[in-house]
């Protein structure tokens, strides 16, 4: 009876050398990147990938090892994932997220942007124009003492000393630890903003609100004492950059919530695939938003003390984010 | 095997055989469940296996360990260098390091993910890795996305912890409602066929084992010299006296098990197929040699379309 051999053996014995010499490539490639691949191996890839997938095609039906069929199992998976994988260098897809990915989901998410605009500026108008009518909201608003002291009780003289930096002040690390504080924060605002806009963007819109009505209750205080041009400088030299972040993180919950909500033909969880995507690459554009923002707060508002100077660094700012997400470039079709 | 139950209609099965059969075949139905078929561009399938949710959650522990090794490494480093230097700095050192440490909390998983294995160190050594549902290749924003959703679905929760720890009691109950509410995000991948968190549904991926299995000699091949052929030359009786799953308890037998074991099994093999031993013949080569007869005895038949799926499998 034992004459001939079995013919899952002879399959093996003839393709078991091809099957290993892939498993060999993968390795390389897994542990040290396609760079460290051979012309020869890259060559050779494709055609070993098709003959592994179709020797387990194969072996599913005439073969009972079972340690061939996992082991196949594996490789093709394996190999799949490498063959259609994007085998793209990190710094390549950041220099494609600047470059295209980032500006692209912005200018594409212009609608959600101005909703989520009117929430953040609706909220900062309302908390603002409620405090000028009467001081008593500020309180109803914030019932601790926050922002150091900054509230409808201080002096003039004392909220004129937090817009600009005495040179002889010793305070200044203080000063810097303040914006990494911010920056925690806002980063932490800006991923809610985000991420629970898949709640149909009402936590979202919430956030916006509750965020914009902290600086207009701020804003009213300054105000009130005369101080608006002054405070506007203080706060616009990095907050065009910082509100702008966190508008456009607001956008990109709102991007989520309108698919969730409206998935039109698609279903809910297609149209929720697509867009929360594009909303994670504003959401991280944001981050990097905030972390300039945090520069130039940390740093940028400290070093310059002149009106002139910050509103010109504001402008600049705010003309450089429009022009860098909204002007049409060439080369532009993906 | 003891025959003394015999359900109507299956003449051979005793009660416990069935049992066990059909624990089984419930078995193969839950790891079912948890497979899913790729169909490749060249039209052939791959199995995907999913990580299980425990699964998830240990390569999820390994990478909070990790980033916590980071995180108290910097501050401690930031310490002793502050000792050194005075301690003038120190908020803006600690402000630096929360900073440092939402970076590390955040793009730890994106940098691994967007990386070759697509998987973060606990993952891998769990052996699983992130990859898209639709078989696709794993984009950037697929990775930014399923990582930010993190943020909220174990920060939400532990941010209305804190406030309840925190809180008045109105409060209180305010944080209770926001924990339970938060609650669904955390427990999300318990609640879902393909034990998808949050972030890999807004992202559309999912996380899969991707084990890598090593490539056995083939146990047929130590019996393929002629005399051993001569020595055990079994009827097509005894061939066809198991079926595939047991063909498959005897390979991993043969593959994984201790002396002991072999010894018991070649005894209830010789046993069941009325086999003599001969002299010299010991139980490692018996087994192999039955395997071969018995794999051969059941490739055959699987091509002329039976499939013997276990020993009480009569067929039609």
């Amino acid at each position: 009876m034992r004459g001939d051999t079995l013919k899952s053996y002879r399959f093996r014995e003839e393709r078991e050398a091809d099957w290993r010499k892939l498993d060999l490539i993968l390795t390389r490639a897994e542990n040290s990147g396609v760079n460290a691949l051979s012309d020869e191996d890259m060559t050779a890839l494709p055609r070993l990938y098709r003959q592994a997938v179709s020797s387990l095609s194969v072996a599913r039906s005439i073969s009972l090892d079972q340690n061939v069929i996992t082991y196949l199992e594996s490789l093709c998976t394996r190999a799949y994932f490498f063959v259609y994988g994007a085998r793209t260098t990190l710094g390549e897809r950041i220099m494609d997220f600047l470059r295209r990915g980032w500006p692209q989901a912005v200018s594409g998410a212009v609608g959600p942007t101005l909703l989520a605009f009117l929430f953040f500026f609706g909220g900062i108008a309302l908390a603002f124009f409620l405090c000028m009518q009467d001081m008593d909201w500020f309180w109803t608003f914030h019932n601790e003492s926050l922002f150091d002291g900054r509230n409808p009780d201080a002096t003039v003289e004392y909220l004129r000393s937090t817009i600009y930096t005495d040179p002889n002040d010793h305070g200044q690390s203080d000063l810097a630890a303040f914006s990494g504080f911010l920056f925690n924060n806002n980063a932490r605002v800006s991923l809610f903003a985000f991420a629970l806009g898949f709640a149909f963007g009402l936590p979202t819109a919430w956030l916006l609100l509750y965020n914009g009505v902290t600086i207009g209750s701020l804003y009213a205080v300054f105000w009130q004492k005369g101080l608006g041009f002054e405070f506007t400088g203080w706060l616009m030299i990095h907050g065009v950059t910082e509100l702008f972040a966190i508008t456009l993180a607001g956008a990109a919950g709102f991007v989520i919530g309108g698919a969730v909500a409206f998935p039109g033909r698609m279903t809910r969880m297609d149209s929720a695939r697509a867009a929360g995507q594009k909303a994670a690459t504003i959401a991280m554009g944001c981050v990097i938003m905030l972390v300039i923002a945090a520069l130039l707060e940390g740093f940028g508002r400290q070093l310059i003390n002149s009106d002139v100077a910050r509103y010109t660094i504001a402008g600049v700012s705010l003309f450089l984010w429009c022009a860098y997400f909204y002007l049409p470039r060439a080369g532009r079709d993906t | 095997m003891t025959n003394t139950a015999v359900p109507p209609g299956r003449p051979g099965i005793s009660m416990e055989a069935a049992q066990r059969r059909r624990a089984r075949m419930a078995e193969q139905m839950r790891v079912g469940k948890m497979t899913r078929t790729l169909v490749t561009p060249e039209g052939a399938e791959i199995k995907l296996k999913l990580a299980s949710v425990a699964e998830r959650a240990g390569a999820f522990a390994i990478d909070v360990a990790i980033q916590w090794a980071i995180v108290i490494g910097v501050l401690l480093g930031m310490i002793f260098t502050m000792g050194a230097m005075g301690m003038e700095q120190a908020n803006f050192a600690f402000a630096f390091w929360m900073v440092f440490y939402f970076f590390v909390r955040n793009f730890y998983y994106i940098f691994f993910e967007i990386g070759r294995k697509a998987a973060t160190p606990g993952k891998r050594a769990l052996g699983l890795r992130v990859a898209t549902r639709d078989g696709g290749r794993l984009t950037a924003d697929a990775v930014l996305a399923r990582n930010f959703m993190r943020e909220v679905e174990l920060g939400l929760p532990l941010q209305f912890v804190f406030m309840g720890l925190g809180g008045d009691q109105v409060g209180g109950w305010m944080a209770l409602f926001g924990l339970c509410w938060s609650c669904v995000f955390l427990f999300f991948p318990v609640f879902n066929r393909d034990k998808m968190r949050v972030g890999d549904l807004l992202a559309g991926t999912w996380v899969i084992k991707s084990p890598k299995a090593q490539l056995m000699s083939d146990i047929t091949s130590a019996i393929m010299t002629p005399e051993q052929g001569a020595r055990f030359a079994f009827t097509p009786a005894q061939a066809d006296a198991y079926g595939i799953h047991e063909l498959h308890v005897l390979e991993d037998v043969l593959r994984q098990s201790t002396p002991e074991i072999k010894q018991q099994v070649a005894g209830r093999i010789r046993d069941k197929i009325g086999w003599a031993r001969t002299a010299g013949e010991t139980d490692l080569a018996f087994l192999e040699a039955y395997y071969a007869a018995l794999r051969k005895r059941l490739e055959q038949r699987m091509l002329l379309g039976e499939r013997k799926t276990d020993k009480f499998d009569m067929g039609r």
